[in-house]
């Protein structure tokens, strides 16, 4: 195995942009990313993204997004539709293959301007599980309601992990969602999707990331403290809800083991979209009260789509190459009550 | 810099997506048309419904004849519940609240989704006994159940209305019709509506990067070589060349569109470094030709939309050298 490492990171996140379109933000998303990584756009070896063209509902709408990089001359280029996070899976792939030594990896995505829960029910199954229209909210729902039965967990559990995200969030400079918030403050909203309050629901976020891996000794040129990827790994579980267990997370668990991950950390960074997912992330991971979990808020606090798992990446990264961390553990996921997980190990060092 | 623009659209296909769902997806539509929930029982024992083309754990193939196939239910029991406050309208198949549920129906081991018609909130739980509520009117397809409602004690499900099958009726279902309609409020971002203010002027607005001489017209923010900022808005002419085009014999291929035959092209903009899309007319679709001169016929009514520029004619001026537009094929 090659050491690969990402060298830089940036990302942005609002509620809404009603001024941009795509290509506008992901800009200085790319732009911040590419002068940190300090290697010149030409020099880099691949550019791969991820997008989904549902939420602008136009066809080949990834397209668009490469204008944002730039694609004279011809690019080695390459586009997930799913979260960016698996884009840079590719890359760090393409990069083993020793045909590349360096890789732009980007994400972005609107929820604004369509209806992003209902969006996601076409993720589903077109034959038994669309015609029934279950939102991504609903979906998640489900997965709760079975989580808190097997677990003799209760909503004072989950309301203590959306308390803890929106008072992490406050030192975030992209959270759309933080404050000064106690469990009892949550407690006290209404129930709006059972067992879910709005509070355990991420918000509504428009935004992109850019990360720039490179290898070995282009990593340790470009950048003080790389943050080494150390493992990464993702699995996947059945598509149908009613045909696995909701009430643990199997394929974080397998990803874990293959990717090293369960040998302790420093920082943890869940892409927990619902307050319940945190939780059954962590018993998978293996994570208890030392670990710093979602320092950053998670995607309870931001949540652009198609990018909210990458920025996983991107915050345990940050923190390694500030020398605020020494090992962390990131996690994305794919697909409804978190179907398919990955989880990358990053360390500092040389 | 005005407001920039955004526009709301619906996207869909009329009619809905229609689906070949093969054997056994179709297998178990036409035992729901039937009135009858079918799984199937795999190498372990386990009992599957709704039934998969492969088994979930092994990726065996599920066979979609033979004895391993059996019916359950009807009676379920929740194993998962959540709430729909607000029903989707158009989307789901109940107007008024409903739970969805995962259902486990007896004699299965996993669970199928669908809808609960319980009134309240309160009135369903994990390990609730539900039934299926049949319409009369089936056709294989999931809602075929209109909702599943909760037993009492000892009460019976009520079994699903006969139907009379349509004469020209398949003896399986092979495919079904999912309707499907999202709306968007789309944001032309700030280039783009430079642009589109200059069509309300009855002016073609570029763009260019600070770092490059290309003009795009219209831009969509960036240099597409670059990725530089296109910051410089830069005027460019209603005239200019035809590079390539087509002449169109499919009628009705829009709203706007003309009587066919038309001709569609590509048009290299005086001052622009893209090329930019027009319909050609004023001559026969004959006479249209590479590097053929063309002149913008704005619409009396000028707005901020494509509808400003309703065609390009010919100018009758020498035809470009094709030196000129090589680079823009």
């Amino acid at each position: 195995m090659r050491d690969v490492a990402v060298v830089s990171f940036a990302c942005s996140a609002v509620a809404e942009d009603p001024v941009h379109n795509e290509t506008e933000m992901i800009v200085p998303v790319v732009h911040e990313a590419l002068t940190a990584g300090g290697i010149p756009k030409g020099e880099l070896g691949f550019v791969c993204s991820g997008s989904l063209d549902y939420l602008q509902g136009g066809p080949f709408a990834f397209v668009a997004g490469l204008d944002a990089v730039g694609a004279w001359p011809p690019l080695r280029e390459s586009h997930v539709e799913m979260d960016a996070a698996w884009a840079l899976y590719e890359a760090w792939i393409a990069i083993q293959t020793g045909e590349v030594d360096s890789a732009l990896v980007y994400g972005f995505g609107k929820s604004s301007p369509g209806d992003l829960h209902e969006i996601m029910a076409l993720q589903t199954d077109p034959y038994y599980v669309l015609p029934l229209w279950p939102s991504m909210v609903d979906m998640a729902a489900l997965q709760a309601s079975a989580y808190l039965e097997a677990s003799g967990r209760t909503d004072a559990d989950l309301a203590e992990v959306a308390a803890r995200s929106q008072r992490a969030a406050r030192s975030n400079p992209i959270a759309v969602r933080s404050g000064d918030v106690s469990a009892a403050d949550v407690l006290a909203a209404p129930v709006t999707h059972a067992p879910l309050r709005d509070a355990d629901i991420p918000p509504i976020t428009d935004g992109a990331a850019a990360i720039v891996l490179a290898a070995g000794d282009l990593a340790r040129d470009v950048c003080e403290r790389p943050a080494w990827i150390r493992g990464i790994e993702h699995r996947i579980e059945a598509h149908g809800l009613g045909l696995r267990d909701l009430t643990r997370s199997v394929s974080t668990r397998q990803a874990a083991e293959a990717a090293g991950a369960l040998g302790g950390a420093d920082v943890a960074e869940l892409h927990a979209q619902f307050s319940h997912e945190e939780l059954i992330l962590a018993e998978a991971l293996g994570l208890d009260g030392s670990v710093a979990v979602n320092p950053s808020g998670g995607p309870l606090a931001a949540n652009p789509v198609m990018s909210a798992g990458l920025i996983r990446i991107g915050e345990v990264a940050r923190r390694i190459t500030a020398g605020e961390a020494g090992r962390g553990v990131a996690h994305a996921t794919s697909g409804p009550c978190l179907q398919q997980n990955m989880v990358c190990v990053l360390e500092g060092g040389n | 810099m005005p407001q920039t623009f955004s526009a709301e659209r619906v996207l869909e296909y009329p009619g809905g997506y229609t689906r070949s769902v093969g054997p056994v997806i179709g297998r178990f539509l036409t035992g729901l048309r039937d009135g009858r929930i079918l799984g199937v029982r795999l190498a372990d024992g386990r009992v599957l419904v709704p039934p998969t083309e492969y088994d979930p754990t092994t990726s065996a193939p599920v066979a979609a004849d033979g004895d391993r196939w059996i019916e359950v239910g009807p009676i379920g029991t929740v194993q998962a519940f959540t709430w729909v406050a607000e029903p989707r309208a158009g989307k789901h198949a109940l107007e008024r609240p409903f739970a969805f549920a995962l259902i486990r129906p007896d004699g299965a081991d996993t669970a199928m989704l669908h809808l609960v018609d319980c009134g309240s909130a309160d009135a369903i739980t994990i390990g609730t006994r539900v039934a299926p509520r049949w319409r009369a009117e089936r056709s294989g397809y999931m809602t075929d159940i209109e909702a599943w409602v909760p037993l009492a004690d000892g009460e019976q499900p009520v079994p699903a209305p006969v139907r009379v099958p349509a004469e020209d009726e398949e003896a399986e279902v092979t495919g079904i019709t999912v309707p499907i309609a999202l709306r968007f409020v789309n944001t032309a971002g700030e280039s783009t509506t430079r642009y589109l203010h200059g069509m309300a002027e009855g002016k073609i607005i570029g763009a260019r990067a600070p770092h490059s001489t290309d003009v795009y017209a219209s831009s969509r923010g960036t240099d597409p070589k670059t990725g530089e900022p296109t910051s410089i808005e830069v005027e460019v002419a209603d005239t200019g060349c035809v590079t390539t085009f087509c002449v169109v014999n499919i009628p009705g291929l829009s709203d706007l569109a003309p009587e066919i035959p038309y001709a569609s092209a590509q048009i290299l903009l005086d001052g622009a470094d893209n090329t930019f899309f027009g319909l050609i007319r004023g001559c026969s679709v004959d006479e249209v030709h590479m590097g053929m001169r063309v002149k913008a016929k704005w619409a009396d009514e000028l707005k901020p939309d494509h509808t400003s520029i309703l065609w390009f004619e010919p100018t009758g001026e020498p035809d470009a050298p094709y030196e000129h537009y090589k680079d823009n094929l």
